[in-house]
């Protein structure tokens, strides 16, 4: 499957932001973790502001900055949110009131607890109908995210924005499901190269047992292990090499049982 | 098939683990009693028990494996959709707290039970499946867009065939979450009464086989001839009010099936008995089809089963095609005057061509499928 990738957003801890990050993912800047600041989206209703969960937060962020700089009004496409779960902070608030004699849960928490609450209010700030689809498959919620949004673009001739974010739970679920920091990223994909393509990607499915692909900064690597979104650091790393005048690249993303996602990245278009 | 001829529905009065509300709900009966797989005791859960249960009725799980033989299992995805998973064990969990630590019992296993994605590895593991395989989770529009995503995983050449479907299972979160929206029924639900008073809650797991279409199909077989997804941009809890994120799917979906309004023979309806629900799927529908297509929606028998409602009312409309049974909604007693489609109370008979099923949720989601007969 061919995507061509028009724009980038990222959050994560120590990388701000997609242009303040190609350094560092190149392995032309020392990386420093510190953790992401969160804000909600000026896009948004100032009621569905207040309303908005740190997931909301992270999936409305890294998509706004990948739409800006693919230049596209995000009303015109597509799009594909992945993440292992829905949001952590009122997931664990709900199962804390339904523990308690009360069981007093408030409708805004109630909405906000659904698995696509990042695509609903997206699409309520952008006044986007373009289909969307929310997908989780635990550590590999970015590997099938991707997976999805190509098959849309390839086999659907959409533009899509692929939007994925994880963030860790507060204890006790933090014991028994470890994420390590908030972390978010998207990838504007198009169907034929654009004058703003940043880079092409070719997106298939191996059980050739190729080595997954890691990231050399142990700091980075760490991060790639301890988030199922982060996942997709050397995908992005290799996008800052290639869009920095590198070779092209393959990419090797793990897809168990048995599988590979491999992804060649090659030059813009 | 047999509920549906004679009008038996599953509703009864909430008497669901330790909840309090006063409310008629889908319970499935002998959930707990049920046996599981001992190789996948970790999975056991009561959105994986529903599943397990239904892999094993109408000969799911041989059809299933003799597509493993003919394609290999690499080839087969599994695309399958749950709203809220197996959160029962996390909210039974969260009740066994140590009152010390905090701490969870060491018996809870997040991630093969709570976990959004269980669903999907259960079955993988289940069938012996090893093709591309997610779970969607767009609230109550999810196992129809299931449909959707296996047919583009098909096209584009990343599978030859895929299990679609999933399950979701009475919980306290939804009991209870609902009943905060003021969206529960104390009554068995209507859809489209006048008196309608909001949804009764179910539960349901149910699966389909799809495959890429054979360039001469037997007869019999059943096509999807088009899917239509949509999004309302406009609330996360309520339509929006003239259905235009729900006609905006049907649209789609007639395109992507090279089809025209009077071509459907049938629509069954989201119709959960909201009042602001049914209102707007009213107006999507009169808009788009007219007031000439008979149309109905089959949650008075089941109550409105949250995320497995696509797949349930997907194999009603696949029912009702090859029974030329079109069902109605004999709970619906006095229909409301307000609302102008052909809505069918009790049953009728007919040739169906080509059905319309279609699935709203939470987030402004929308679905809609159409089947008909292969040509």
């Amino acid at each position: 499957m061919r995507a061509y990738v028009e724009g980038i957003g990222l959050l994560g801890p120590g990388l701000p932001g997609w242009e303040q990050s190609r350094a560092i993912l190149a392995g032309e800047a020392a990386y420093v973790a510190s953790p992401a600041v969160l804000t909600a989206s000026p896009l948004l209703p100032p009621a569905e502001r207040r309303r908005s969960v740190p997931t909301v937060k992270l999936a409305m962020a890294v998509g706004a900055e990948a739409l800006a700089q693919a230049g596209r009004d995000a009303a015109t496409v597509a799009t594909v949110f992945t993440s292992s779960s829905g949001d952590p902070d009122t997931l664990h608030q709900i199962l804390d009131s339904l523990a308690s004699e009360e069981r007093d849960i408030s409708p805004t928490r109630f909405h906000n607890s659904v698995h696509n609450a990042p695509a609903g209010y997206w699409s309520i700030a952008t006044r986007c109908r373009e289909p969307s689809t929310s997908l989780s498959a635990h550590d590999e919620s970015f590997q099938t995210g991707l997976l999805e949004a190509a098959a849309e673009v390839s086999s659907d001739g959409w533009i899509v924005t692929l939007i994925a974010y994880d963030l860790p739970y507060p204890e006790p679920l933090s014991k028994v499901r470890p994420i390590a920091g908030a972390f978010g990223t998207a990838l504007v994909l198009t169907p034929q190269p654009t004058g703003r393509c940043l880079a092409s990607l070719d997106i298939g499915l191996s059980r050739e047992n190729e080595p997954v692909s890691r990231m050399v900064d142990i700091g980075l690597e760490a991060l790639r292990a301890g988030n199922p979104t982060a996942r997709s650091l050397p995908l992005l790393a290799a996008l800052a090499r290639v869009g920095a005048g590198g070779a092209p690249e393959a990419v090797v993303l793990d897809l168990p049982p048995g599988g590979r996602v491999v992804i060649r990245v090659g030059a813009p278009c | 098939m047999d509920a549906l001829l004679t009008g038996r529905d599953g509703l009864k009065p909430c008497r669901f683990e330790t909840a309090t509300l006063d409310t008629h709900i889908g319970e499935v009966d002998g959930v707990d009693d049920a046996r599981f797989p001992d190789d996948l005791a970790n999975f056991d859960c009561r959105n994986n028990r529903l599943a397990e249960m239904a892999l094993h009725r109408d000969g799911f799980a041989a059809a299933v494996a003799d597509v493993r033989e003919r394609y290999g299992a690499d080839r087969i995805g599994v695309f399958l959709g749950t709203s809220t998973s197996g959160i029962l064990s996390a909210e039974q969990a969260f009740r066994a707290r140590d009152p010390q630590t905090g701490a969870l019992p060491a018996a809870f296993s997040f991630a093969t039970t709570h976990s959004t994605g269980s669903l999907a590895d259960f079955v993988r593991l289940r069938l012996g499946l090893t093709g591309p395989a997610f779970v969607v989770s767009s609230a109550c529009a999810t196992t129809s867009k299931v449909f959707a995503n296996a047919a583009r995983m098909i096209a584009a050449g990343l599978c030859d065939a895929a299990v679609v479907g999933g399950a979701d299972s009475l919980c306290l979160t939804t009991l209870y979450g609902f009943h905060s929206l003021e969206l529960v029924s104390p009554t068995p639900c209507r859809p489209f009464d006048a008196n309608r008073s909001g949804v009764s809650l179910g539960e349901a797991a149910g699966f389909a086989l799809l495959e890429r279409a054979a360039a001469k199909p037997a007869p019999g077989t059943i096509h999807l001839l088009g899917t239509g997804e949509s999004n309302d941009a406009h609330h996360m809890s309520t339509p929006h009010p003239e259905g235009l994120g729900a006609r905006l799917a049907m649209e789609r979906a007639l395109t992507s099936a090279g089809l025209r309004p009077a071509d459907i023979d049938y629509v069954n309806l989201h119709g959960t008995a909201t009042s602001y629900g049914d209102a707007a799927e009213d107006q999507a529908i009169t808009g788009l089809l007219g007031t000439r297509t008979p149309v109905s929606s089959t949650k008075g028998y089941t109550g409105h089963t949250l995320g497995a409602a696509g797949i349930v009312e997907a194999i009603i409309s696949v029912l009702a095609l090859r029974t030329g049974l079109i069902p109605g909604s004999p709970q619906t007693l006095t229909l409301d005057p307000a609302l102008r489609s052909r809505y069918l109370q009790a049953n009728e008979q007919g040739r169906l061509d080509r059905v319309m099923t279609n699935s709203f949720g939470f987030g402004g989601s929308n679905s809609s499928l159409i089947f008909g007969w292969a040509a």
